[in-house]
């Protein structure tokens, strides 16, 4: 299977674009075939256009005829989470809400693509506003597993990770505000990177929590990630929350560095709830670099126990207000049989927005009413300060910490009917977007059901380079990340 | 029962900035509807705010001029409530930490009379926070439509301590405001194009109480007159309720200047929970000390600040003054002028400014900074006529030539021939010999000390001059020779 030109590497296509051994319209069509075939049973795709990606990848191809390629990403199709922004584009972030909106403009994300020549190739699936952990929260429907069409394929950027496993996209980019790039990458078998909150530019991604959100990539390799992040990392001045530091060439750093690192094991993230297949997997991979000759200490990190109740308060707030805006009056579904303008609201957002969405409206407009926001939003940010604190002590002692990234597999559509259930399914993630860190999840086995098992590893803020070398190192010596789903 | 009335005013600034608050677009009065809009200030999905320095420099500015300490933080929070003109549904605002907090109002109060200076005082300032404006709505019988041009613009709220007693001390507070933003630059303050809007809070207590009587903010008070008569409407309303034994509610009211009554808009238990956040979209800004001297550094000096000044310097009368420190531009001509003739005429160029200047500009519409009568044109005026070089009775007429031409006043003079004749010869002196030698009894009276009896004399010397003589160089002359 590998050697269908869809799953190959953003690293392979390169060169065969670079050699011309295959030109941008052939690689497109390819992934446009392939989209066309499969995605009825996957449904990874909200939309796609496909004689839009078709002109993108012409106008590439007689870029690199003139000899103006713009580099390796010059020709390569990359999905959008329909979260993200291209002008032109529907943005709907899979709500009833935006069901017909059409974005004018492209996010930082995107324009920072198109000017690497990548091709913006489809709109995909997630959560509604990113708000779920199986993507099964979305107005258009669930999306399936590659894997095992009956199961999730994570959220909530399962879209994301559901079509690079398909093959449906070279690769693609999601949002993580607690696990919802990591944990759809390790459950579809693919690498899914969360940056250092401020490394890549907010602008043009759909606010879901703003002091949480961050955009990153998902792929097959750790090559791929450090190319993607290469392309989109760096200051914005359309996002005051971006930062302003040197990048390294990500892509030179993950195939250079070779450790041995100090890896630190947080005990915490190893308890009660966690499949032990899953358990068996990372233990294997603890053990593959320790035989790397790295230093393996246990950790603590003592107020994990508060990250979920922490989360919930602060990403719930900034979410009641962050989606108030969608209120159908400028843009965006309106009730037919709305009135007046309170009506309006009501009634639009009635109609609009899914339970989840509305739960967490509801949770986060209440932890911020007056008498509750000290208990409640002040208290939950300095637990947020301590959680921080946790991880920057684990870093006095080592470079980055290993952990499993969901506490287990993909689970069956439906499966998990209770809200809190599916909460749990982000206790290893959630901490790091509290802390702001950098993380990614990275293929390490599968279950005896075929299942993909992921490992995450969590780094110092803004160290992405030693995070892509580790998993780069893994990859390396192991065959996860080259195993094709049968479709 | 005696009631002693306490007002605490909301004054709403909008800071004139080339683009809007946290976005590149213009900001600006009078476009065509929804113009002035960009992705960001009209909230589309994914949109995030930044930071206009410019805003923040200005509201610096403020607050040192109004003498406030200033934030060594400049923080962010959302105020969140639903409304049509509000494009994101929430207002980004400054809450538990605004920039400028303390300083203080200079005001005066009306004096005994026109020409008579008024107390001053200080109203204490209790903070000064920086916002964004929200768009308009516009109701037509069957829709309403938004737009949304002044969403975004730079909007502070500058609100005093409850430290005025009368709708005249609110006034005075709010005319010394206003003349202050502008002397900074920091807006026009235009009422009519809502760039200085007001909300008064008004409560009254018996005398010599010192709890608060219950709040009444009044809104809508869209002229500084209106705020003057809503003030003095609302204090009367409520002293009439209680006296009738009535009892006033917490509650907001809408004031309708043109018919000059006033009802409840909403009570207190309608209020909004407006449910303050930091906004996480943007990162506190660091003021430190660099920033604060380089902003002093642009602040001009105050009306009243000015006006003691030119009392000190020039000698000034109240009643020049009180209209010359109220225009920069004005007070700034007016030194201009003075520099060139001296402190010693700065009365005579403050009379040609405030009678005849101030008239022609008034009648032409426009302003100082436009009128083709420079100050040093003013000055050789002024020192024409104390040289007297040219008729008294001419230069009003040199001064409208002046107005319409730009001409110096000296030119104009040889044109029109109204220069004052004999003046450096001795022929004057000669006339006003004659007309002393001829005139016996005039001369007697007036040694008797009969001092109008000097005008006997004036007639024949102008008369000899062909009344090209300078009346007030022929009064002189006159004088110094009888008194030799």
């Amino acid at each position: 299977m590998a050697t269908d030109l869809f799953y190959k590497t953003i690293a392979e296509l390169g060169c065969l674009l670079e050699t011309k051994a295959i030109s941008s319209a052939e690689l497109t069509q390819a992934v446009i075939a392939r989209t066309k075939a499969v995605d009825g049973k996957i449904k990874a795709f909200n939309s796609f256009d496909e004689a839009d990606a078709l002109a993108q990848a012409g106008a590439s191809d007689r870029r690199r005829a003139a000899g103006d390629a713009r580099g390796i990403l010059d020709g390569i199709p990359i999905g959008l989470k329909d979260v993200i922004s291209a002008a032109g584009q529907p943005l709907t972030a899979s709500s009833r809400m935006l069901a017909n909106f059409v974005s004018p403009y492209d996010a930082t994300v995107t324009a920072r693509l198109k000017g690497a020549g990548a091709v913006i190739w489809g709109r995909l699936n997630c959560d509604e506003f990113a708000m779920g952990s199986s993507t099964e929260n979305s107005a258009f429907g669930p999306t399936a597993n590659p894997w095992d069409f009956s199961r999730v394929p994570g959220g909530s950027s399962g879209g994301s990770s559901a079509a690079l496993a398909a093959g449906e996209a070279i690769a693609t980019l999601g949002s993580d505000t607690g696990g919802s790039i990591r944990q759809p990458a390790a459950l579809c078998g693919v690498l899914g990177l969360k940056p250092t909150y401020g490394l890549v530019s907010r602008y043009g991604l759909i606010a879901f929590a703003s002091s949480l959100d961050q955009i990153g990539p998902l792929t097959r390799t750790a090559e791929d990630a450090a190319i993607m992040l290469g392309a989109i990392a760096g200051h914005d001045p359309l996002d005051s929350t971006s930062f302003k530091t040197d990048l390294p060439d990500y892509r030179a750093e993950a195939t250079t560095r070779r450790g041995p690192w100090r890896l630190g094991i947080p005990k915490e993230y190893f308890g009660a709830g966690l499949d032990p297949e899953v358990n068996a997997a990372v233990e294997q991979a603890i053990a593959f670099y320790r035989g790397h000759g790295c230093e393996i200490k246990e950790v603590s990190l003592p107020h994990t126990q508060y990250c979920l109740d922490t989360y919930y308060i602060i990403a719930t707030a900034e979410a009641s207000s962050n989606l108030a805006r969608y209120d159908g009056i400028r843009y965006g579904h309106r009730s037919k049989d709305a009135t007046d303008a309170l009506d309006i609201y009501f009634k639009s957002r009635a109609e609009g927005f899914g339970a989840e969405v509305k739960r967490r409206i509801i949770l986060g407009t209440y932890v911020l009413s007056s008498g509750y926001y000290d208990a409640f939003y002040l208290r939950a940010q300095k637990v947020r300060t301590l959680i921080r604190q946790d991880f920057l002590n684990a870093y006095k002692e080592v470079d980055a910490l290993l952990t499993p990234t969901s506490p287990m597999p993909a689970f069956k559509i439906g499966e998990k009917s209770d809200p809190l259930a599916l909460y749990l399914c982000d206790i290893y993630t959630i901490g790091v977007n509290l802390a702001g860190l950098p993380a990614l999840s990275v293929p390490c086995g599968f279950t005896g059901g075929g299942l993909p098992i992921g490992l995450q590893l969590i780094g110092r803020p803004f160290d992405e380079a030693n995070l892509l070398a580790m998993a780069h190192t893994y990859e390396q010596a192991h065959g996860w990340s080259r195993r094709c789903p049968v479709l | 029962m005696n009631y002693e009335a306490v007002i605490g005013l909301e004054v709403h600034v909008q800071v004139k900035t080339n683009s809007k608050v946290f976005t590149r677009v213009a900001a600006g009065y009078g476009q065509p509807p929804n113009t002035l809009t960009d992705p960001v200030v009209l909230a589309l999905p994914g949109t995030l705010p930044v930071m206009n320095k410019a805003a923040l420099d200005a509201i610096i500015k403020a607050g040192l001029m109004l003498g406030c300490e200033i934030a060594p933080v400049c923080k962010w929070d959302r105020k969140n409530y639903f409304y049509p003109d509000s494009p994101k549904n929430y207002q980004i605002s400054q809450y538990d930490q605004p920039i400028c907090v303390g300083g203080s109002v200079e005001i005066e109060l009306p004096g005994a009379a026109r020409n008579v200076m008024g107390e001053h005082r200080r109203v204490p300032l209790a903070r000064i926070h920086l916002e964004e404006d929200v768009g308009k709505l516009n109701h037509f019988a069957t829709e309403s439509l938004v737009d949304y041009n002044r969403a975004g613009t730079p909007l502070m709220e500058i609100v005093s301590d409850p430290a005025m007693h009368s709708a005249e001390e609110a006034y005075a507070y709010l005319t010394s405001l206003r003349a202050t933003m502008i002397y900074g630059g920091i807006s026009d303050c235009d009422m009519e194009k809502g760039q200085l809007r007001c909300d008064a809070n008004i409560s009254i207590r018996p005398v010599g109480e010192t709890k608060l009587g219950t709040k009444v903010e009044l809104k809508n008070l869209n002229s500084i007159s209106f705020v003057r008569d809503g003030i003095a409407h609302e204090i009367k309303r409520q002293v009439a309720v209680l006296e009738r034994g009535g009892a006033l509610v917490q509650e907001t009211r809408d004031y309708d200047g043109q018919a000059g009554t006033s009802q409840s808009l909403r009570s207190k238990e309608m209020a909004h929970d407006y449910r303050y956040f930091p906004d996480p979209d943007l990162m506190p800004v660091k003021v430190d000390d660099a920033w604060k001297s380089r902003i002093k550094g642009e602040c001009p000096e105050l009306p009243f600040a000015k006006q003691r000044r030119f009392f000190e310097t020039y000698q000034l009368p109240y009643t020049l003054t009180s209209v010359l420190v109220w225009d920069r531009e004005l007070a700034d001509y007016f030194e201009s002028a003075v520099k060139i003739v001296g402190t010693g005429k700065a009365q005579a160029v403050g009379n040609w400014i405030v009678n005849d200047l101030l008239r022609e500009l008034g009648q032409a519409h426009v302003g100082v900074t436009e009128t083709k009568v420079s100050p040093a044109h003013l000055a050789e005026l002024v020192e024409l006529i104390d040289a007297g070089a040219i008729l008294s009775s001419g230069a009003k007429e040199i001064f409208i030539e002046m107005f319409a031409t730009s001409d110096a006043p000296s030119a104009i003079a040889d044109r029109k021939g109204l220069r004052a004749a004999a003046t450096d010869s001795g022929e004057l002196e000669q006339w006003c010999r004659d007309a002393i030698a001829a005139n016996a009894k005039a001369v007697a009276e007036f040694k008797a000390g009969k001092d109008s009896a000097i005008n006997a004399l004036k007639g024949p010397v102008m008369k000899a001059s062909k009344g090209k003589a300078d009346p007030k160089l022929v009064d002189a002359t006159l004088r110094r020779l009888l008194a030799s």
